[in-house]
């Protein structure tokens, strides 16, 4: 090699990716070459000094964060109660008749509890409205919200950007609501507010179940373990739009 | 049909397979976003999402597997910030010029200090920080890093030049600049 070596040979030489001809013959090259010798002396020199300089460790919970995301996304909710549903076959009949004398007396009980519930999930709206607690997150943007939210709860409850779909996100905030730490995610369609409430859930119904409580309208389901409630005055076709939005 | 078993055994492949490269994917992550909030997002976006391609994934190298994910999620991520804000553009004209200056001495680059170097990387324009930080960081092969950013071998060589260079040039500044401000 008489000519003045490629840059990008050089690089390849430093980086150990010339095969045994070519590098001897780079290698004489460089003995009689002071300017190219001293290019490949810098480039080993930039590489000493970027050594330090290049590692960075990720905060001390990242890897158990991630492993519980993993774990929720490794459980299929819906595939997992069918093959639970197998061994029950046995005694289903005898649960049946169980159930069925069980149920009248649980049935009044339940239906006040979901009144309650119902009404607290509209009393925490409606707070929200007045106080300057709407937000403890402000930001349009679903990376800033959904991290917040990380460190703050043992789930990471699913943020959409549905800015496109005018549901604009405003932020987040954190809630407590019948016993249970909850996400509430903010959006706004014209001047309504919709607060998303969402909660991991083991069990529940999948299809959207409408109510209205004290003029405001309500919608909760429950999907891939987490159980979601969303709480606007917006009227009920435009919240049901909402909803699909977010199931989607 | 996956059944709860078949989903856990999903799981154990991936944690031997592709969790390894945790450290390798956040890294990529850090160095892209430069910053350790957007970079966890990222990296945990960038997992999810190979968790969910994994099905995919015939047993070919982790790492590389991995970090064309990482940088895929990047990609889609810068895109919707520079969509919300005006992100700080390179500036080519100022780095084509440093570039065309003399090469700083090797003693130069041999006294500049972790922040000067981080600095300097940093200012990189992306397709060269992604090259600079496969091969040095990550010691992958020039095939790995073509593998891993999509693109052909020459540009992966070419890439490596030019990042050093101008890495050295930014350097050399930093330092002439630090020299200057006592």
């Amino acid at each position: 090699m008489t000519s003045h070596a490629q840059r990008n040979l050089l690089h390849a030489y430093i980086d150990d990716e010339l095969d045994l001809v070519r590098s001897m013959e780079l290698e004489d090259h460089l003995a009689e070459c002071a300017d190219c010798a001293e290019q490949v002396a810098s480039f080993r020199a930039l590489r000493a000094a970027m050594a330090p300089a290049l590692r960075y460790a990720a905060e001390d919970g990242f890897r158990a964060r991630l492993m519980q995301q993993l774990q929720q996304a490794e459980r299929p909710p819906v595939r997992e109660s069918k093959t639970r549903s197998l061994p029950w076959w046995n005694w289903a009949a005898a649960a049946a008749c169980l159930l069925i004398a069980i149920g009248g007396l649980l049935l009044y009980s339940a239906n006040r509890h979901d009144q309650t519930f119902a009404r607290e999930l509209v009393a925490d709206h409606v707070r929200s409205l007045m106080a300057t607690h709407l937000t403890d997150v402000l930001t349009s943007d679903q990376h800033t919200v959904k991290p917040w939210f990380t460190g703050k709860l043992d789930f990471s409850p699913r943020v959409r950007d549905l800015s496109a779909d005018d549901f604009e996100l405003i932020g987040g905030r954190l809630d407590y609501v019948d016993g249970h730490s909850a996400a509430a995610i903010v959006y706004q369609r014209r001047k309504h507010v919709i607060n998303l409430f969402t909660w991991p859930a083991k069990s529940g119904d999948e299809s959207p179940h409408v109510t209205a409580q004290q003029g405001f309208n309500l919608i909760e389901w429950t999907q891939d373990g987490m159980y979601y409630c969303a709480v606007s005055d917006l009227n009920q076709q435009e919240l049901k739009e909402f909803v699909e939005l977010v199931r989607r | 049909m996956e059944t709860g078993a078949n989903s856990r055994e999903k799981l154990a492949r991936f944690e031997r397979l592709v969790l390894p490269h945790l450290d390798s994917a956040y890294n990529l992550a850090r160095w892209m976003t430069r910053n350790p909030t957007d970079a966890e997002d990222v990296a945990q976006e960038a997992l999810l999402r190979a968790f969910r391609f994994f099905d995919g994934f015939r047993g070919e190298d982790g790492r590389v597997w991995l970090l064309a994910i990482v940088r895929n999620t990047y990609l889609t991520w810068i895109r919707r910030q520079s969509a919300q804000q005006n992100s700080t553009e390179f500036d080519e004209h100022l780095h084509t010029d440093l570039e065309l200056s003399l090469t700083p001495e090797s003693d130069v680059l041999r006294r500049a200090t972790v922040e000067q170097v981080r600095s300097a990387i940093q200012a990189l324009p992306p397709e060269y920080r992604e090259v600079i930080l496969m091969r040095e960081l990550e010691q992958m092969s020039y095939k790995e890093i073509a593998a891993a950013t999509e693109s052909p071998l020459g540009t992966v060589m070419s890439r490596l030049s030019r990042g050093r260079s101008m890495l050295r040039q930014l350097i050399a500044s930093e330092r002439r600049t630090e020299v200057k401000q006592p």
